[in-house]
């Protein structure tokens, strides 16, 4: 449910022009929901960053995902992390 | 604990939630709408959205008695200390551990302020948005919510924002 509220969020504000990209946990529903830009991350449910108290993982996830918005598209974009 | 299952995998979840994950009709995004960065992100102005329920001391808690899913937001600033956060979310389809401990595991405002002092990003904005993810009726969401948290962002010059489901 997170992963597609976190889709519609965003859709909401590239719509306004603001350009996002979601980490996304189950990459089945970003499939189906289609956000515009998506970093698709291996970890459980509760650790969308990796670890708690794990700055470097926590900060190479958001590095990524923010690498995304570089990306001419297309669009969608879902890209695995790691 | 922190690579222990491939994406995708729903067999962290109890039966009843990974057949209801099967069954339920996900809201399909349709054109998909698509803003290139204004700026690059060295320059940008950055904002983060997490559906962690987190709150700050003092802000309501999310309502898990909303049918349908609580899709009201938070702002929160960003001169937070993100160890005050308090999780309200009250989903058991995830352990709850992670995000007690540290909430930048769903809202990495600690991170972003580093990326910004590194110059990997342009600035924190100022409101950063908090929303409870286990919204299964997502007509107000899309329709009023969505459209009002992003008026606050444009209102604040946001170029780029991340977003963190939990």
């Amino acid at each position: 449910m997170c992963n597609q509220a976190v889709s519609l969020i965003a859709a909401e504000l590239e719509r306004q022009g603001i350009a996002t990209v979601c980490v996304i946990l189950l990459r089945f529903v970003a499939e189906r929901v289609r956000p515009p830009r998506a970093l698709a991350v291996p970890f459980r449910h509760g650790y969308p960053l990796g670890a708690p108290n794990d700055a470097a993982l926590q900060r190479d996830v958001v590095a990524k995902a923010l690498a995304l918005l570089e990306r001419d598209g297309p669009a969608p974009i879902l890209e695995g992390y790691g | 604990m922190i690579r222990s299952r491939r994406v995708g995998d729903i067999s962290e979840f109890s039966f009843p939630v990974r057949a209801f994950l099967k069954a339920y009709r996900w809201r399909r995004i349709d054109p998909v709408p698509w803003s290139p960065p204004r700026k690059p992100l060295a320059e940008a102005n950055v904002a983060l959205v997490t559906t962690a329920g987190l709150v700050l001391p003092g802000q309501p808690p999310f309502d898990e008695h909303v049918k349908g899913g609580d899709s009201s937001f938070r702002v929160i600033p960003s001169e937070a200390e993100v160890r005050t956060l308090i999780d309200t979310h009250r989903s058991e389809t995830f352990d709850h551990a992670g995000v007690a401990a540290d909430p930048n595991l769903a809202f990495p405002l600690d991170r972003l302020h580093e990326l910004a002092r590194g110059g990997a990003v342009g600035r924190v904005n100022r409101r950063h948005l908090s929303f409870m993810g286990s919204i299964t009726a997502t007509a107000r969401l899309v329709t009023e919510r969505a459209p009002e948290a992003a008026r606050l962002l444009v209102e604040d010059g946001v170029d780029a924002a991340l977003l963190v489901p939990v």
